[in-house]
């Protein structure tokens, strides 16, 4: 049934009226609605919308007339209310204002947007991200580059062309560094501070980082290497810059230098550097357990241990090697089958970590493991899930629990196994859930198993701050509910879980030697490199959610929505390139 | 004059699209002045060439009326029969220097509007906006559509000619620049324009020594036309838009048109080819009752406003008609006229825009940008029923098919010698 509703001298923009029509339409009960003012050719659509009513004819152009069709006449007045509704909330104006927002989709434009900005951020598909490195590069910026699959030759060429202009290239894929208090990619927030780091290692960044927060102290800038710095092709050309750069940085007291063992052509090149540097320095090779400190280096065994030391230091205090504490190890009854320890990790160093200390004081003399197996051997497994043998065609581990949810249950279904281990990474770019998302399957694990009379202990440690965008105390509460024990930092877990099952890691500290003479000199650094030291601006080519975790802690960044040249297609790419070079005057 | 580079042969168009001064200088029968028309029974149509049998059911419907109107059929199955006989010439409107809206449907007895481009001494040619509902260029062809037609060449016409030539010609720049700062961005909206035209020309129409009746219904027909300075802002963008192109070199856009099957392009360095794909259905908002099942595909010329640099590229120009970019509001508009300038050469500081702090609107799409980064123009349109004769059904905008300016610019590489 037809109804008519004219508010006399009532004028409204067509447009809103339009979006007014669309929303009466949703409303339920409502067959079909149309709000025009009474124009005469507007009356003609209502006709034409098979909405002609006798009163529309009586509509003047200044009146807005609804025309209705309801079966229930009571909703008559109620529609005409939500239509007032609407219309003043219209008039109110839109709470999202985005004026801030910059967005780019060339180059050309975004050089003259973000010609401000000293770093880019890159996170380009790889088969791209040594060209799009070089444009930066070559606008003057220092680059972060998240990207992978970039060759080898390419990475040493453009670390090259880098340090030649007096310009830092982070990565490739450098997934996590901090900025002047900022978070690039996958970073935690941490609060600012005097202790400045270089890392080849993401996760380890990140456990290290968090450990300084949660001690009171901070970080304003941690710059990743990438993981292939350190080899042989790239001789370190960005670890060593970016430590003659913290060297120099005056805000920075404590330098720490995080890496896989570098390769023995560039080992002795890469300790005398850290030698010669003005500040103290704590550096850890990962997987390599160290003899001795320096006076002036100090080396780390974890990661816990590495932040500590730093801490310690920054309070004019040198290691004692207490900083390994013993943990508390909680009563958990195995039987006697129960010998094995299965770690599951979203963090590639956290994993590899567990297994280099497991490895160690189980003495397992295991071989280096491949394809995300960092360690199996006997019953003892360490798995990286973030690795790319697991995230085929699935989401990284740290935004989905499916594949570690399956591998707990088999290994709770194991009648050897005794304890796993977990980590779970807050931060931008994971989950704001990993705890809630575990917890069901931790309950179910733990229960299944006790059915059948087993006790088994879930360790987990969480990566992360009370300064992250996830909820860091309710991850915990979470946690302890699904009745796991929860340690600080990973290096403590790994360790509950050796004493757990009868293997207590053994503490012995390391003598501090006198200080040894280097013979490298500090690479100059210049300007344009200190400036990302105090950075608030960035240029973000690629993923949107690192421009958008630069915003929300406080910098600005220009996202560019970075889009292959011609869609990808490389005769329109060849022709394109021949239009910007052609010669006119010769042309044919 | 020779070019050193593309980017310099663009830079010279982009110049003359700057210089370029349209005056409107008078309204007269087409067949005036067009040759064509002359030569038996011959309709324009907008957009790149096409035959009957391919136009969608709206520019069909438009051709029967031009039929009835010129008095080739009475009724319009005869009309319908003439048309599917071959026996009449199809004419895209740009190649004899004339642009036409949504079906461009136009006959030799429509008046056109007349524009000169004083810099560079063409002409270029438009029909005259008939208002709104049941409408020839929406493919309506009834009495009343036909009554209003005769109108149009009887009075309108006449009346608007007998005015003009009491005045010196119109400057249609000066238009432009006062009506962009009043809010229009002249593809769906042009009251301001419309406003600031009848304004101009109402106190020469009242002077006249003609009929009263004749007058009044001028005046009120102009009145109630808000979208009636579109067609002039066509003819004058047309007119603009080939003075620059006659420099032939380089890949600034020169027109882009729709016929409702295919879009077409053509850049300066090809100069007259067509390069075309075919056409995408506008998204928008419609009127109750309709959707995007019951739109038309694309048509008409008026996109030669975008190409010239309003209309879409200038959509902030016009807060009151943001909204038709989706559901969004200012900032889209915003967003949209920023990604615009991404594919343009230049701004035109004749027309500063107030709410983009008096920057000028964007101009000279290069074909090689939109390649490049794949932001495609965005047009504002009208949205037609599909069927003939139902009129608009809502409005929004609409892309271009990336395939034309994909073709462009490998045609214009090889003509270069670029090989494979």
């Amino acid at each position: 049934m037809l109804h008519t509703v004219i508010e006399k001298n009532s004028y409204q923009d067509s447009i809103v009226l339009m979006l007014l029509t669309n929303y009466l339409e949703t409303l339920d009960g409502v067959n079909n609605v149309q709000v025009m003012m009474g124009t005469p050719a507007n009356k003609d659509i209502f006709k034409t919308g098979g909405l002609a009513t006798e009163e529309l004819e009586a509509a003047t152009p200044n009146d807005m007339v609804i025309v209705l069709d309801v079966d229930n006449e009571d909703l008559i007045d109620d529609v005409v209310k939500k239509a007032k509704v609407y219309l003043d909330e219209q008039s109110n104006g839109s709470d999202d204002d985005n004026s801030g927002e910059e967005r780019v989709k060339t180059w050309d434009k975004a050089l003259e947007v973000a010609k401000d900005a000293p770093v880019a951020l890159i996170s380009v598909p790889g088969v791209y991200a040594a060209s799009e490195v070089e444009k930066a590069l070559d606008a003057g910026k220092n680059v972060f580059c998240f990207s992978d699959n970039v060759t080898i030759e390419d990475e040493a060429r453009l670390k090259q062309m880098a340090h030649e202009k007096g310009l830092l290239l982070m990565g490739p894929d450098c997934g996590t560094g901090i900025a002047n208090g900022l978070p690039l990619a996958f970073a935690n927030r941490v609060r600012k501070g005097s202790i400045g780091i270089v890392g080849a290692s993401g996760t380890g960044i990140q456990e290290v980082t968090a450990i300084i927060h949660k001690m009171g102290e901070g970080v304003t800038n941690a710059i990743g290497t990438g993981g292939r710095d350190l080899k042989a092709q790239v001789q370190g050309i960005t670890f060593k810059d970016s430590i003659a750069l913290l060297d120099q940085d005056p805000d920075v007291k404590v330098i720490v230098a995080i890496s896989k063992p570098p390769a023995k052509e560039v080992r002795d090149d890469a300790v005398d550097l850290l030698r010669a540097a003005k500040k103290p320095v704590v550096a850890i090779f990962l997987g390599e357990k160290p003899e001795a400190h320096e006076k002036g280096l100090y080396r780390a065994y974890t990661l816990e241990e590495t932040a500590k030391i730093a801490v310690g230091l920054l309070h004019g205090q040198e290691p004692t090697g207490n900083e390994d504490v013993a943990v508390k190890v909680p009563t958990v009854t195995l039987q006697p089958q129960q010998k094995y320890i299965k770690g599951y990790y979203s963090g590639g160093t956290l994993a590899y970590e567990a297994a280099t200390l497991m490895n160690n004081t189980l003495g397992l003399h295991a071989e280096n493991g491949v394809d995300g197996s960092i360690l199996k051997k006997d019953g003892y497994e360490v798995l990286d899930l973030g690795d790319d043998v697991f995230t085929q065609g699935r989401p990284h581990p740290m935004i989905d629990a499916t594949k570690r949810k399956e591998m707990m249950v088999s290994a709770g279904q194991d009648p050897e196994t005794a304890a796993i281990l977990l980590d779970i990474v807050l931060g931008y770019g994971t989950t704001d859930d990993m705890a809630g998302d575990l917890k069901d399957t931790i309950i179910k694990v733990k229960a299944d198993a006790k059915a059948e009379g087993r006790e088994i202990a879930v360790i987990v440690t969480i990566v992360g701050t009370d300064m992250d965008p996830q909820d860091y105390s309710q991850q915990q509460k979470t946690l302890e509910e699904a009745g796991v024990i929860l340690c600080e930092n990973n290096a403590q877990a790994v360790k509950t879980a050796l004493a757990i099952v009868g293997h207590p890691v053994e503490e012995k500290p390391l003598p501090i030697l006198p200080e040894k003479p280097s013979n490298v000199q500090m690479p100059a650094v210049s300007d344009r490199l200190k400036e990302m030291l105090t950075a608030t601006r960035f240029l973000n080519v690629g993923l949107e959610s690192f421009a958008d975790a630069i915003n929300e802690s406080g910098g600005s960044a220009v996202q560019f929505d970075w889009k292959p040249i011609a869609g990808g297609n490389v005769e329109l790419q060849k022709a394109l390139l021949f239009l910007s070079k052609v010669d006119l005057k010769v042309g044919v | 004059m020779v070019y050193k580079s593309i980017d310099e042969a663009n830079q010279a168009v982009v110049s003359k699209i700057i210089a370029g001064s349209p005056f409107l200088l008078d309204v007269v029968p087409a067949i005036d002045v067009i040759d064509e028309f002359k030569h038996g029974k011959v309709l324009l149509h907008a957009g790149p060439p096409i035959t009957y049998d391919k136009m969608i059911d709206p520019v069909q419907g438009a051709c029967i009326g031009a039929a009835l109107f010129e008095g080739w059929a009475d009724n319009e199955a005869d009309a319908r029969k003439l048309m599917e006989s071959g026996e009449v010439t199809l004419i895209p409107c740009h190649h004899v220097d004339a642009v036409g809206p949504m079906g461009g449907i136009t006959s030799a007895h429509m008046p056109l509007v007349v524009v000169e481009n004083r810099t560079d001494g063409n002409r270029a040619y438009c029909t005259m906006n008939e208002g709104i509902g049941a409408v020839l260029r929406f493919g309506a062809n009834g009495p009343e559509v036909i009554d209003r037609l005769r109108w149009m060449r009887d009075v309108l016409g006449p009346v608007l000619s007998k005015a003009l030539q009491t005045r010196e010609p119109l400057n249609v720049n000066v238009l432009i620049a006062k009506a962009i700062a009043m809010g229009d961005e002249f593809h769906q909206r042009n009251i301001a324009a419309s406003l600031a035209f009848l304004k101009e020309m109402s106190p020469s129409i009242v002077a006249l020594d003609i009929d009263q009746k004749d007058k009044e219904d001028v005046i009120q027909f102009l009145a109630d036309t808000d979208q009636f300075f579109l067609n002039i802002m066509m003819a004058s963008a047309k007119s603009v838009m080939d003075g620059a192109r006659q420099i032939q070199e380089g890949t600034i856009v020169t027109a882009m048109c729709r016929n409702g099957y295919e879009f077409g392009i053509r850049i300066a360095g090809m100069g007259d080819e067509w390069f075309t794909g075919p056409v995408n259905t506008p998204h928008g908002l419609y009127f109750s009752g309709f959707s995007e099942d019951d739109a038309s595909p694309d048509m008409g010329d008026s996109a030669i406003t975008e190409t010239f640099g309003v209309g879409g590229f200038a959509m902030i120009a016009a807060p009151a008609v943001t909204r038709f970019v989706g559901t969004g509001g200012f900032f889209d508009a915003l967003h949209t006229s920023e990604d615009m300038t991404e594919i343009t050469t230049a701004s035109n500081p004749n027309f500063p825009i107030p709410t983009w702090d008096f920057r000028g609107i964007s101009i000279g799409i290069d074909a090689r940008k939109v390649v490049e980064t794949g932001i495609l123009p965005v047009i504002n349109t009208g949205i037609a029923n599909k069927k003939a004769g139902l009129g608009q059904i809502g409005a929004g905008t609409v892309n271009p098919p990336m395939e034309a300016f994909e073709k462009a610019v490998l045609a214009y590489a090889k003509k270069l010698g670029f090989e494979e």
